[in-house]
């Protein structure tokens, strides 16, 4: 009974920050998609949504939902000047210089929320309370609950936004081909744009409902990053199920391994994952048919 | 003047500089900056071989560097190995993991093989971290033997300037020889278009299989005489951050030149000295170096230099053209 109520609880967790995972990985996927860019500081982003809600909540002593809102926002324009400081400018430059400059990007995102913010680690407040809910025996913290429901809208949103807007089939378009896009008339410079507002949104969504669960602090994008980057991996870069399947996949593998096998190498089965897909499967676990691409 | 006959002078210059610079230098704090310089020049030409030659990049060469560091600190500590032999085995041990690694990961393009290398790079951070038993954890692993050449013991900064610079030197004449020689015309040109390479009856799969196995190689010697050297290793020294660093100096100093490696290792390896003031201020600077550098000056330093001192050279011509 203890040893399925732990099982239960390693599942839980797992699939909470699977679903975290999965965010991230959408971020990843709406810009590769629109720019052919990897976004090396899109963890900064999910650093940014977190760090942002507890300075409002902490400091300015808004109330919850005020502070998120803000937080996502302030996100956000940070994601568009990011845009059109480093991305613009680029026009078709070499992978590695591209890499490059979003590395920097990064670092640079690092290094100033580490000046504002300090070094600490913070915890943020949960959005009702800390006691735990008791289902079937197995305790679940609220915030479990809130991050799946936040996730889940996330998804069907994401999708409806891509299958029905204009904007959203627009982004689809410069996703197939930028130049037969521009030809209709799309304004492939201003989705580029969007796709960075959508994903710095998403991803400090993403920061701000997983922060009461882990603390955060100024250095905390770069592994949730990584394991966003490795679910959009496993997902076959697509915005869509597989990289939701993708995240919760590796979400549950980690949470497993750290309970069963080994805690000190949490991090490790993400990395060892990632290398073996890249490796076996670049273009993603699950057939072309079930992943579609932004 | 022969492109080789310039080589050739240029390379003697700078070692004789290289040479003579310690009987300049008053107190042994510039001569350990130096000293550092040199591993880090040695850890810059390493990488430029795969990034700058080849144009791979390689977002986890700390790893090499940190395997060779953490090989020699073990075995010298724990089984009494002589250094020499540690350094050798090191060299293999690294060479060896890059050849069977290469393979699949180099298949990588891109985005793609900047993640895995990443991927490569943190998963050894978290090895030299977790195998406390071996390595120390966290805490570090002390106690190195120094590096020794019969009675001589390179236990103090001038010792050491020697043994790394000598080392450092002949890593330098091999790169420049490899990029004037039929491979590096090879790697230069999967670097400009790997398909065009392979029509041209370019083997680009071993060759840059080949290439990330020399560069992982030449890490780990730098992380063995950096161990030697320092006496005690940490794995903070081998993350995430200082493979970014690397990728930095070879960027900074300019892709594909060597003497470009020296130059950004040196500006790298300085730089902290200076912005210690600033304290934390320098990982700010670095993120704006990367950016900045890469966005208007994607030749690099040295490419830099060059321009100005040809286009100083150009007008001073004209002026005097115009005079006479």
């Amino acid at each position: 009974m203890d040893n399925s109520r732990q099982l239960f609880q390693y599942i839980l967790s797992g699939l909470s920050n699977g679903a975290i995972y999965a965010l991230i990985g959408f971020g990843f996927a709406i810009i590769h998609n629109a720019t052919g860019i990897i976004n090396f500081a899109q963890g900064e982003f999910v650093m940014l949504g977190g760090m942002f809600t507890l300075f409002f909540v902490a400091f300015l002593n808004l109330p919850l939902i005020p502070a998120i809102i803000l937080a996502i926002l302030v996100s956000t324009i940070v994601g568009i000047v990011f845009e059109r400081l480093a991305v613009r400018p680029l026009k078709n430059a070499k992978p590695l210089s591209i890499v490059i400059i979003t590395i920097g990007a990064s670092i640079l995102i690092r290094g100033i929320a580490m000046l504002v913010w300090g070094k600490d680690t913070h915890a943020v407040p949960a959005f009702s309370g800390s006691n735990p809910l008791y289902i079937v025996g197995a305790t679940i913290m609220p915030q479990h609950l809130w991050i799946f429901a936040i996730a889940v809208l996330i998804i069907i949103g994401n999708k409806i936004f891509f299958s029905y807007s204009i904007i959203g089939k627009a982004m689809r378009a410069c996703a197939y081909n930028a130049q037969a896009a521009s030809l209709v008339g799309i304004d492939v410079k201003t989705m580029v744009l969007f796709s960075f507002i959508i994903s710095s949104a998403i991803g400090s969504l993403a920061g701000i409902i997983i922060a009461p669960l882990t603390m955060t602090s100024y250095d905390v994008g770069i592994m949730l990053g990584l394991k966003g980057f490795c679910a959009v991996i496993i997902g076959g870069m697509s915005s869509g199920l597989g990289t939701v399947l993708g995240g919760l996949l590796l979400g549950l593998l980690e949470s497993l391994g750290a309970g069963y096998l080994s805690a000190s190498y949490k991090d490790a089965i993400a990395f060892i994952i990632l290398l073996l897909i890249l490796f076996i499967r670049p273009e993603g676990l699950f057939k072309k048919k079930e992943t579609e691409r932004v | 003047m022969t492109k080789e006959k310039r080589e050739i002078i240029i390379f003697s210059i700078f070692t004789l500089a290289v040479l003579i610079i310690p009987f300049f230098l008053r107190g042994s704090y510039y001569l350990n900056v130096l000293v550092f310089i040199g591993i880090n020049t040695l850890l810059a030409v390493a990488l430029n071989l795969l990034l700058g030659y080849a144009g791979q990049i390689s977002l986890g060469h700390a790893a090499f560097f940190g395997l060779g560091a953490y090989i020699s600190g073990v075995l010298t500590t724990r089984f009494g190995l002589d250094p020499w032999l540690v350094l050798v085995i090191a060299a293999a041990a690294s060479g060896s993991l890059a050849f069977i690694i290469g393979f699949p990961i180099l298949k990588l393009k891109g985005h793609y093989l900047a993640m895995a290398t990443l991927g490569l790079g943190i998963i050894m951070y978290i090895i030299f971290n977790e195998t406390v038993a071996v390595t120390g954890g966290p805490s570090g692993l002390s106690g190195i033997p120094n590096m020794h050449l019969g009675a001589l013991i390179f236990d103090n900064d001038m010792n050491n300037y020697y043994l790394i610079w000598i080392i450092t030197l002949i890593v330098m004449l091999l790169s420049i020889n490899l990029s004037q020689s039929r491979i590096g015309r090879a790697l230069r040109a999967i670097h400009n278009s790997e398909v065009a390479a392979r029509v041209m009856g370019v083997n680009a799969r071993i060759l840059k299989v080949q290439i990330f196995t020399v560069s992982a190689l030449i890490s780990a010697v730098a992380g063995s005489l950096y161990a030697h050297t320092m006496t005690f290793i940490s794995p903070a020294s081998f993350g995430f951050n200082f493979s970014v660093e690397l990728v930095t100096m070879v960027i900074i100093g300019g892709l594909g030149s060597i003497y470009g490696s020296f130059l950004g290792a040196a500006i790298l390896t300085v730089l902290p000295e200076f912005l210690r003031v600033l304290q934390d201020f320098d990982i700010i600077v670095y993120g704006l170096l990367l950016i900045i550098m890469t966005m208007y000056l994607p030749g690099g330093l040295i490419n830099g230099l060059q321009k100005i001192v040809e286009f100083a050279a150009g007008k001073v011509g004209k002026r005097g053209g115009s005079g006479a």
